[in-house]
């Protein structure tokens, strides 16, 4: 609800990019468009553009990441703008210091937008309604609760390889999707893009409750669920999730989810295969399918940085228009 | 309190005297002399009144008892203390409150329950009961002084919302303080099964990728105490039901006879899952909010007098203990001031009947807590409440009372205003 709005101007842009829920589809074909033009920019030689230059990005990371922290600092770096990485985990907090203290000392220093991971769900929205209103707020991941630019770079990658039409899809997301903020945000934004079939597949303890309720059809078994599917998406399985008693092994994981070239004559010949990164070889895919021929998962690496500029730009684009 | 003070002589004339304990409903003049109520319609010989209220259409009922108020006293005086909380409580025409025992330090020797003590007489504009705990510093390892506890003064035992994981310690938990005739007052809430959760998990909390306390939490809970309330023969007293399964069990329980009963907290008849869907952490309760279906079978099961109080659930914060992401942030509603017009509003949508919601709000929870109060007789201890059922005004930061602001309903028209309360026989608030 106030993710909506809070996410939204009143003229319909984008202010901060909190999550998938509440855009609509013009705007995530906004997104996809402009990302599309930055795709250009990031394949040429001077990998440049002058867009954000003077402005100041800040990568909170409450939570460890490589990938993602990364590729928005490439995002930001190639859009001009000065980047400062500040990992929390392990600083201020264990100083006692507050999270709104943190956000008041950064904004003193006059930036202009923070990418925020934190492993609270609600945490980017708890941000972006207690910043300055100068700041934009980008959600690098928070909690369970939502990954909007990686389901963005999702959406992209199977719009450049399957066409704009998604109505005519069977996507699957197979995995974790009880702790995953990325299968949430990609189930939005396949039913925002009006995918014809959204399936999740897992076993019951790692599908959440009224899961269908997201908007997905649920399947206990990746024969039937990755049955003449065009794209599978395949999640991380957390290490620890066998602790917790939700799985007994990686094995018997592999042998029945574990995506493999056997099982994937199931799903349509035309299939692509996805995974947000970094893969575990031999528990939630096999390596012969991880480098084959229908793996888009470079790709995807690679549309993060472009999908990033995009959502950045756009934020701050608003931001200077709303200051004139 | 001083002596002086309780020797006043008051006169309460043409108020509406709801006195559920004594079915009264009905304009009476109420005679009041040594902190007690000697007499209802008329005039004993010789009574000159010190002070007459005029309660002419107003409603003139026992004071308020609100069976679980956190006042953050001793331990945590930064979101509220004894006095501040007592002056709440007075304003909003409840005259009893009792307080869990998950202080710090933890009531659970006679000093602590002291020191709370004559913090409240020092305050004076509330009585504080205490819950003393059923296991040594709430750890669910080895019982509690209950027999010292309960000559200090406490009115039951609790664990509050700490587990005490071993089954068989709570079976002589239960014993031992069945020794004694204590209530013991249990929180259901399987430890195990909440995970670390925050939310009721539901459609909302996946939507929103907030950790989840299933029904079963609860129920599972209730299943396992009631097992071994039959088996102790222990009296027992279920805090804060939160789903219609879990009030049909307990139905099912004192229909076949077990010595248990149960309250309700007021925001789980207001609100349901649906309002933290945009992360509002004043809507974080624990136990969670849960189903809009649960809301009506709790506002059922009231009705019915399955539950048999109603509370506040008071907690009181800090504002930085709610500023922070959901899951991070601290849990609990500032409810004092809440406490009777949410209760009105429920009337006034045909929720409840008007006698049956203060029987909930007095007799009810007085019954609970084993207390000869929440009534009217002659006789009785003169705690009363009397309020214009009419009059209407906002919950905002200027007339909320508590030190707590932690509460959804700010904003909210509230209908039914405290004009006055009297303490044992002396008056603690009035309005204007």
């Amino acid at each position: 609800m106030s993710g909506h709005s809070l996410q939204i101007d009143s003229n319909g842009q984008l202010r901060h990019f909190l999550c998938i829920s509440g855009l609509n589809r013009q705007l995530m074909t906004e997104i996809l468009d402009t990302a599309e033009s930055f795709a250009g920019v990031t394949e040429q030689t001077v990998k440049k553009v002058p867009l954000l230059r003077g402005k100041t990005i800040v990568n909170l990371f409450f939570e460890a990441s490589t990938r993602t922290r990364t590729t928005f600092e490439l995002a930001a770096k190639r859009l001009s703008a000065d980047v400062l990485n500040i990992n929390i985990t392990q600083s201020s907090t264990v100083k006692g210091e507050t999270l709104l203290d943190t956000l008041r000392n950064l904004e003193a220093m006059h930036v202009d937008m923070f990418v925020v991971r934190h492993a609270d769900s609600g945490a980017a929205h708890f941000i972006a309604a207690n910043s300055a209103p100068h700041i934009s707020v980008i959600n690098a991941g928070d909690g369970r609760h939502s990954h909007p630019t990686q389901a963005m770079l999702d959406m992209f990658t199977i719009r450049r390889v399957k066409g704009p039409d998604f109505g005519a899809l069977r996507v699957a997301i197979v995995g974790d999707i009880l702790h995953s903020r990325v299968a949430r945000s990609q189930i939005h934004a396949l039913n925002l893009l009006n995918t014809g079939e959204v399936r999740i597949v897992a076993p019951k303890t790692l599908i959440p409750a009224h899961a269908e309720s997201l908007g997905a059809q649920v399947h206990h078994d990746l024969r039937t669920g990755i049955k003449d599917a065009d794209v599978i998406i395949i999640l991380r399985l957390q290490r620890e999730r066998m602790q917790g008693a939700l799985l007994p092994s990686e094995h018997e994981y592999f042998e029945l989810f574990g995506l493999t070239e056997e099982k994937l004559v199931h799903a349509s010949p035309e299939v692509t295969v996805m995974h947000p990164g970094p893969i575990n070889r031999g528990v939630e895919m096999d390596s012969d399918v991880a480098d084959g021929p229908r793996s888009v998962i470079l790709e995807q690496v690679t549309h993060g940085i472009a999908v990033r500029m995009a959502v950045m730009s756009m934020a701050m684009s608003r931001r200077e228009g709303s200051t004139e | 309190m001083p002596a002086t003070r309780t020797a006043t002589k008051i006169l309460i004339s043409n108020g509406r005297v709801i006195d559920p304990a004594n079915h009264t409903d009905a304009v009476r003049d109420i005679y009041i002399a040594d902190g007690k109520v000697i007499a209802l319609g008329d005039a004993p010989q010789g009574f000159e009144a010190d002070l007459k209220i005029d309660a002419s259409h107003q409603i003139v009922c026992p004071g308020l008892i609100d069976i679980s108020a956190r006042l953050r006293e001793p331990g945590q005086e930064q979101k509220a203390t004894i006095a501040t909380e007592s002056l709440a409580a007075a304003s909003a025409g409840i005259t009893t409150l009792c307080c869990p025992p998950d202080t710090n330090p933890v009531i659970d020797t006679p000093a602590v329950t002291e020191f709370i003590r004559l913090r409240a007489e020092a305050a004076g504009s509330a009585r504080i009961v205490t819950l003393g705990a059923l296991t040594r510093s709430l750890g669910g390892e080895q019982l509690s002084e209950m027999a010292a506890l309960q000559r200090a003064g406490c009115v039951g035992v609790s664990n509050a919302l700490k587990p005490v994981l071993n089954p068989l310690i709570l079976r002589r938990a239960l014993e031992y303080a069945a020794t004694f005739n204590l209530t013991v007052f249990l929180y259901p809430n399987d430890h195990w099964l909440a995970n670390d959760g925050c939310a009721h998990e539901g459609r909302v909390a996946t939507r929103m990728g907030l950790p989840g306390i299933p029904e079963a939490a609860e129920t599972a809970a209730v299943a396992h105490d009631l097992a071994l309330i039959e088996q102790t023969g222990v009296r027992a007293h279920f805090c804060r039901l939160t789903t219609g399964r879990a009030a049909r069990m307990v139905a099912r329980a004192q229909y076949d006879g077990a010595p248990v009963t149960a309250d309700v907290a007021i925001p789980y008849l207001y609100l349901s899952e649906v309002d933290i869907s945009d992360f509002d952490s004043h809507c974080h309760l624990i136990p969670p909010l849960r189903t809009v279906e649960d809301r009506q079978q709790l506002r059922d099961a009231l009705q019915q007098g399955t539950i048999s109080a109603i509370c506040s659930d008071h907690q009181p914060h800090e504002p930085d203990a709610k500023l922070g992401p959901f899951p991070a942030t601290e849990p609990g509603i500032s409810g004092l001031d809440t406490l009777l017009p949410l209760g009105l509003r429920m009337v006034e949508e045909h929720t409840i009947e008007l006698v049956d919601l203060i029987h909930r709000l007095t007799v009810g929870p007085a019954r609970i807590l084993g207390l000869p109060l929440g009534t009217l007789s002659i006789g009785s201890t003169a705690d009363i409440c009397i309020f214009d059922p009419t009059a209407s005004w906002q919950l905002d930061s200027s007339t909320i009372r508590s030190n707590g602001h932690n509460t959804p309903f700010l904003g909210w028209e509230m209908k039914g205003r405290v004009t006055h309360t009297l303490l044992a026989g002396k008056p603690v608030y009035s309005l204007n």
